[in-house]
């Protein structure tokens, strides 16, 4: 009999949890719904396409290969330590000889194949140049051909 | 003539209450359970970019379902598998005839009375036609070829007779404080008032009975801490060969069942269109003062009190749904047979007593 009350109880706080939820949730939505601000929404969803969250100044996103200052040519200078670096062996470089006569090499083809590619990082780490860095912000990166997902030289300037 | 035109106008009506409500408790089924656990909800369905928080959601459900593959597993029989779905369907659909929605209105010399069908055995008849769609599950579960949707359907057929029994001894008392099988003199019975003030609700007068009538209608739902038949996430249940449409209309029945179990809750045991100091006349309070009102406002006020009562056990049914974790089935069985009935049968004999002094 006490245990019978007991969970009786137990059964009766339980539906109290989801009752307080139900309620403040309630209250929360229906004062958002008329224009007034609250101290929390009633919800922690995020509705994703249209409000984006955040993104932490340290993530890696997609990739981009940086300019030279005062010319529109990449700073890479074909080293290949990205490539080799590269534990999905995503990136390919053919590199020929730089017209500027202080630099040895450049790039005439950088392809980074992102459905290879794990966002490891450690690609922008080897770079010796400081010509790779992965901050362009853009995580959505979906596309419905795979071909899409293959960035080259002039996609990745830009 | 003018009668079957009536008959008919009552049955659409009926018919278009409960398969919209219905509908819509599928909507609010997921919304409601997504505010009590800090979500939002379904609420992308749009027509034209207009999304009212989601209201189409369940024409996109149904949508969905009619294009998929009406799949059959081999070997199965293909007149009962069809069979089966439509017999639950139907079973629960027609309980809604002997509901009242409210009380007799006279129309030009005429009284008709906002119910389907007032027969004499009402209450005998919801619970016939609930205990007839265990052969929606049972022939479910035997024509599928599926040795575990056979098991959901005896597990299904189990549960629906242990707590039926319940259901039934529940409801023994409350056709001994109002004695009469007829839904519309239960609920004409549950007008008066006790000790002057406290509405003659049978929540009142029977609430063990009503606990145990509750619990037990629960049960019958299959619905969450009840769900051994289907057990969706975990142990495989008697639609689990059903796709498309089919399967749809067991979801369907499933939330037709919440339906009907509010307005037998809200019918037997909270005054049906009762509202509380009401009478044909308008208010007159327990502390002398009285509020005159016309008499179609009056029916007004009944039909929108039984239809918020409904409401309101179809939200209490959700918010259980989304509490509670499943019974193991041994709980379940004792759950039943070791505290429902002697609480049924106790409620009886404390009746009786009662009634006799």
């Amino acid at each position: 009999m006490k245990q019978a009350a007991a969970v009786l109880l137990e059964i009766l706080r339980g539906a109290w949890i989801t009752f307080r939820h139900f309620t403040v949730n309630m209250v929360f939505h229906t004062l958002r719904l008329f224009g007034i601000r609250t101290r929390r929404a009633g919800a922690v969803t995020i509705q994703y396409p249209e409000v984006k969250k955040p993104i932490p100044p340290r993530h890696r996103s997609l990739h981009r290969l940086v300019r030279r200052s005062g010319s529109d040519r990449p700073r890479c200078v074909a080293c290949m330590l990205c490539a080799t670096v590269c534990p999905s062996e995503c990136i390919t470089i053919e590199a020929v000889e730089n017209p500027d006569p202080d630099v040895q090499k450049a790039p005439a083809r950088f392809v980074i194949d992102l459905s290879r590619c794990c966002f490891c990082g450690f690609c922008v780490e080897a770079c010796p140049e400081d010509a790779l860095r992965m901050d362009t912000g853009r995580v959505d990166l979906a596309e419905r051909d795979r071909g899409d997902l293959i960035y080259d030289l002039e996609r990745l300037l830009q | 003539m003018i009668d079957i035109l009536i008959l008919v106008a009552k049955i659409i009506g009926a018919l278009v209450w409960l398969l919209v409500l219905t509908l819509y408790l599928t909507w609010a089924e997921r919304k409601v359970s997504a505010v009590m656990q800090d979500r939002i909800g379904a609420n992308r369905a749009s027509i034209l970019g207009l999304r009212l928080f989601g209201l189409f959601q369940p024409f996109a459900d149904a949508i969905k379902m009619i294009f998929k593959e009406d799949f059959r597993p081999s070997f199965s029989r293909r007149f009962l598998h069809t069979l089966a779905p439509f017999l639950s369907f139907f079973f629960v659909a027609v309980t809604v005839s002997v509901m009242p929605f409210g009380d007799r209105i006279k129309i030009g010399g005429r009284t008709i009375s906002l119910q389907v069908l007032d027969i004499d055995v009402g209450l005998l008849f919801v619970l016939a036609m609930l205990s007839l769609g265990i052969y929606g599950i049972l022939l479910s579960g035997w024509a599928s070829n599926n040795r575990f949707a056979l098991l959901g359907g005896m597990r299904g057929a189990a549960q629906f007779l242990s707590y039926e029994v319940a259901l039934g001894l529940a409801l023994v008392g409350v056709v001994m404080v109002f004695p009469s099988l007829r839904l519309s003199e239960i609920v004409a019975a549950q007008g008066g008032l006790l000790f002057g003030f406290l509405p003659r609700w049978g929540v009142v007068l029977q609430p063990l009975g009503f606990f145990v009538f509750f619990v037990a209608a629960l049960a019958e739902t299959k619905r969450v801490p009840f769900d051994m038949p289907e057990g969706e996430s975990e142990i495989i249940g008697f639609f689990t060969e059903y796709g498309g449409l089919k399967w749809g209309l067991f979801m369907f029945t499933d939330f037709m069942e919440i339906v009907i179990i509010s307005c037998l809750t809200t019918t037997l045991f909270f005054g049906g269109w009762q509202v509380p100091w009401l009478g044909g006349e308008g208010f007159v309070f327990p502390g002398g003062g009285t509020w005159t009102l016309p008499t179609w406002l009056v029916t007004v006020f009944r039909v929108l009190a039984f239809n918020v009562k409904v409401a309101f056990f179809c939200w209490l049914q959700i918010l259980i749904r989304w509490t509670y974790p499943r019974f193991r089935f041994d709980q379940l069985m004792d759950l039943g047979w070791k505290v429902l009935v002697p609480l049924g049968l106790v409620n009886i004999i404390l009746t009786a007593a009662v009634l006799s002094v």
